[in-house]
């Protein structure tokens, strides 16, 4: 098996990833994020081989447990813990049996009699993943949970800006849309920011969490204001349903002031990158034309990202279970 | 156009706080020069020289709150015959309330009534867009594509919204935009079916009613949400003490809020109705004597700092009707001004700040540059008689509506000639 030189020296290096969960960004601080987005530039080599797969997981079962529907992060956690060596097992409760009626917590000692070492959770509920945390033996990972975070997003989007920009201390960052409901937002807010990086939210009142500025974030409602010189504009997803007047009047009204193309885009800095969580509404939150354009657009870095994102936190997890 | 200089008049301008002789120079639809207790100097011949006599000089009257019946229901009220209306009323511009059929809550509505306007070409004529989709209270209405297509506020007019994470949203989503709310204090519970105001009187005429209180428990909603989004609220017609008490505290705790009322409630009250006369019959209703005096006392102390006409045509098959059938409301474009005058001519508010809550108090809260006579405003002006009777006759107001219940009182002050940027849209006939 072939791995990359710069993939050995990582790994090599035996980062004692001192956390048995991965579910909120808030937990983590510089120096692990840093060798996360180290070990993950790695994977990202690994991933363009040929040969793509390594044993560091190898007879740990990895478990997929989401409770809401996601193709993109769970095939990518599933790519991650295959490439790793793991066994990956797809659990989606509403196809199976053990959610009905069952609470959360059933759910999770159920699952924990199966062994696990590791398990990804996605779950509508803000806390969910934290609260299956405390009740079972194995890792944890967070892969969404409700409104709150979205960390191995964060790491990926961290991880994209920095191969596009060489660094991230010192960007100046615009996330733009539905802040209000998204994890991916918080979770980007608090990893950009321990990283150097200057974030600014730029969305409707309707849409912006209440005393935002108090995350130590410029708020801003007028788009073009709001992206005034930003080396990165990452639009967010907005939820159909939120507008047609309840969080915002139409569609229409919303992409006229809020969406993402060339003609607001061109406020940013002239080298500015565009990023999106993903799945994207063409016409709502961005414009085709922006977010398909490779000498902007960002977005299918992110997904590539994603996968060498997942595999380095998977890693660091696997290695502290090894230690133990 | 040739140059016009209005001289021999009484110049009132809140704007700068002049009051006194003086004469205004009008070139090209604006103010060129305004004299103030001298005259104006030499005139070029080709100034057209307008002798007032002593007569009243106004900047042109601002009314936030005007409906008409188009687009929608013509035969109450047109947009012509509404303009036509303000320009004899002295009122160069209206604000339209947006609960027409179709109503305004998306932009191609209000760009039909500014290219209509623009046709009509007497009055400045501004839309107030829908805060929700149908004035239904909701969902949203696309208020940044009708701030931009030139609506003025948002409102709900008569309905109040009622569901209280709508109004937070609609006052935070509003403010997103600079545009403001305009919204009606009335408990919709308390005011379903009512007619008149809860008392004596009302009981004595069996007419279903609502309490004070209706107005003052949305007011303090409105104040709490106001204060949660910080964003600015226009309340729509204050007209009862209780209320008065709440804004008062509001106010003076700093809250971002203005009032208006309406020149019906500062004249009226629940006695008007008599024997049961539907043109009194108004939404809010006529209240009682105590709360006109506070209403009174409000403008004069500066609390409340807008008066409109309410303006709301009703044509006679509405209004001939048992009085809880009736339509409410009553046309007062044509009478705002000398209807406001009779409070300088009770000495009970001096005349320039009577003026102010008509001119350049509602300009200045929706950011208009009207309602001043200021070196390069736009030359909106009004002449009046100050002093000249007029006894309203209903029949013989512009209005397509003739549901006045000033019908048959004696005013004093009459709107001499009234001037949009310069034209001349309304005169007088000279003997009158």
């Amino acid at each position: 098996m072939t791995t990359l030189a710069g993939l050995d020296e990582v790994i090599g290096r035996r980062f004692p990833f001192p956390r048995r969960h991965f579910l909120s960004v808030t937990d983590l601080n510089v120096v692990e994020v840093s060798s996360l987005l180290d070990l993950a530039d790695g994977f990202v080599a690994l991933n363009r081989q040929t040969s793509k797969k390594l044993d560091l997981l190898k007879g740990r079962t990895l478990m997929n447990l989401f409770f809401e529907n996601s193709t993109r992060t769970q095939s990518s956690f599933e790519l991650a813990g295959k490439r790793l060596g793991a066994d990956v097992v797809n659990m989606s409760p509403r196809s199976s049996s053990i959610s009905k009626g069952e609470t959360l917590i059933d759910t999770a000692v159920t699952l924990n009699a199966m062994q696990p070492d590791i398990l990804v959770i996605r779950h509508a509920s803000s806390g969910a993943a934290s609260l299956l945390s405390q009740k079972v033996g194995c890792s944890v990972i967070n892969a969404g949970d409700g409104q709150h975070e979205h960390p191995t997003q964060a790491l990926l989007d961290a991880l994209s800006m920095r191969r596009a920009f060489g660094r991230i201390a010192g960007l100046k960052v615009a996330i733009c849309g539905d802040v209000l409901h998204s994890r991916v937002a918080r979770s980007n807010v608090a990893m950009l920011q321990m990283l150097g990086a200057e974030v600014r939210l730029v969305g409707p009142p309707t849409l912006m969490p209440a005393e935002a500025e108090r995350w130590g974030v410029a708020v801003h409602h007028d788009f073009r204001k709001g992206v005034a010189g930003c080396d990165v504009v990452m639009a967010l997803r907005l939820q159909l349903e939120r507008m047609d007047g309840v969080m915002a009047p139409s569609q229409r009204e919303y992409f006229r002031f809020y969406g993402l193309d060339r003609e607001k885009l061109a406020h940013a800095a002239p080298h500015a990158r565009v990023m999106h969580p993903g799945p994207m509404n063409r016409g709502v939150e961005i414009d085709s034309d922006v977010a398909d354009d490779p000498a902007v657009s960002l977005i299918q870095d992110q997904v590539e990202m994603g996968v060498a994102a997942r595999m380095a936190v998977l890693a660091s997890l696997a290695a502290r279970l090894d230690n133990h | 156009m040739r140059p016009q200089a209005f001289v021999n008049v009484r110049i009132v301008d809140p704007a700068s706080g002049w009051d006194g002789p003086g004469a205004v120079l009008v070139r090209e639809g604006r103010i060129a020069e305004t004299a103030r207790g001298v005259s104006l100097g030499a005139l070029s011949d080709d100034v057209e020289v307008v002798d007032g006599a002593g007569a009243l000089l106004i900047p042109g009257l601002v009314d936030l709150r005007v409906k008409t019946g188009e687009p929608g229901a013509e035969t109450k009220e047109t947009l012509k015959s509404a303009a036509l209306a303000a320009a004899a009323g002295g009122v160069t511009s209206i604000v339209l309330q947006p609960d027409t059929n179709p109503v305004v809550d998306e932009p191609s509505v209000a760009d039909f009534i500014l290219r209509r306007a623009r046709d009509i070409h007497l009055v400045h004529v501004y839309p107030a867009g829908a805060a929700t989709k149908g004035c239904k209270g909701e969902r949203l209405a696309e208020i940044g594509l009708m701030a931009e297509a030139g609506c003025v506020y948002v409102t709900d007019a008569d309905r109040p919204i009622v569901d209280s994470k709508v109004m937070r949203r609609v006052l935070s989503y509003a403010a997103g935009f600079g545009m403001q709310v305009a919204h009606r204090p009335a408990d919709p519970w308390l005011i379903a079916g009512a007619a008149a105001s809860e008392g004596e009187f009302a009981a004595r005429l069996g007419l279903p009613s609502a309490p004070a209180a209706a107005e003052k428990i949305m007011l303090e909603r409105d104040l709490a949400l106001v204060e949660l989004t910080g964003a600015h609220l226009i309340v729509d017609q204050v007209t009862t003490a209780l209320a008065l008490e709440s804004l008062q505290r509001g106010v003076s705790r700093g809250l971002p809020v203005t009032a208006t009322t309406s020149i019906n409630h500062l004249s009226f009250n629940e006695i008007d109705i008599g024997d049961y006369r539907t043109f009194c019959k108004l939404d809010p209703p006529l209240r009682h004597e105590d709360d006109r005096q506070a209403l009174i006392e409000a403008l004069a102390t500066g609390l409340v700092k807008v008066v409109v006409s309410a303006h709301a045509p009703a044509p006679a098959e509405d209004k001939r009707l048992p009085y809880d059938e009736a339509a409410p409301g009553a046309v007062g474009l044509q009478t705002l001004l000398p209807a406001l005058l009779a409070f300088h001519h009770d000495g009970r508010i001096p005349l320039i700040d009577l003026i102010r809550t008509v001119t350049c108090a509602p300009a200045d809260l929706l950011g208009l540059t009207a309602g001043r006579l200021a070196r390069g405003a736009l030359a909106d002006l009004v002449l009046c008689d100050l002093d000249a009777p007029l006894v309203i006759d209903a029949d013989k107001l512009i209005s397509k509506s003739k549901n006045s219940p000033f019908d048959g009182r004696t005013l004093q002050g009459r709107v001499l000639r009234t001037v949009v940027e310069g034209r001349t849209v309304y005169e007088a006939i000279a003997a009158a």
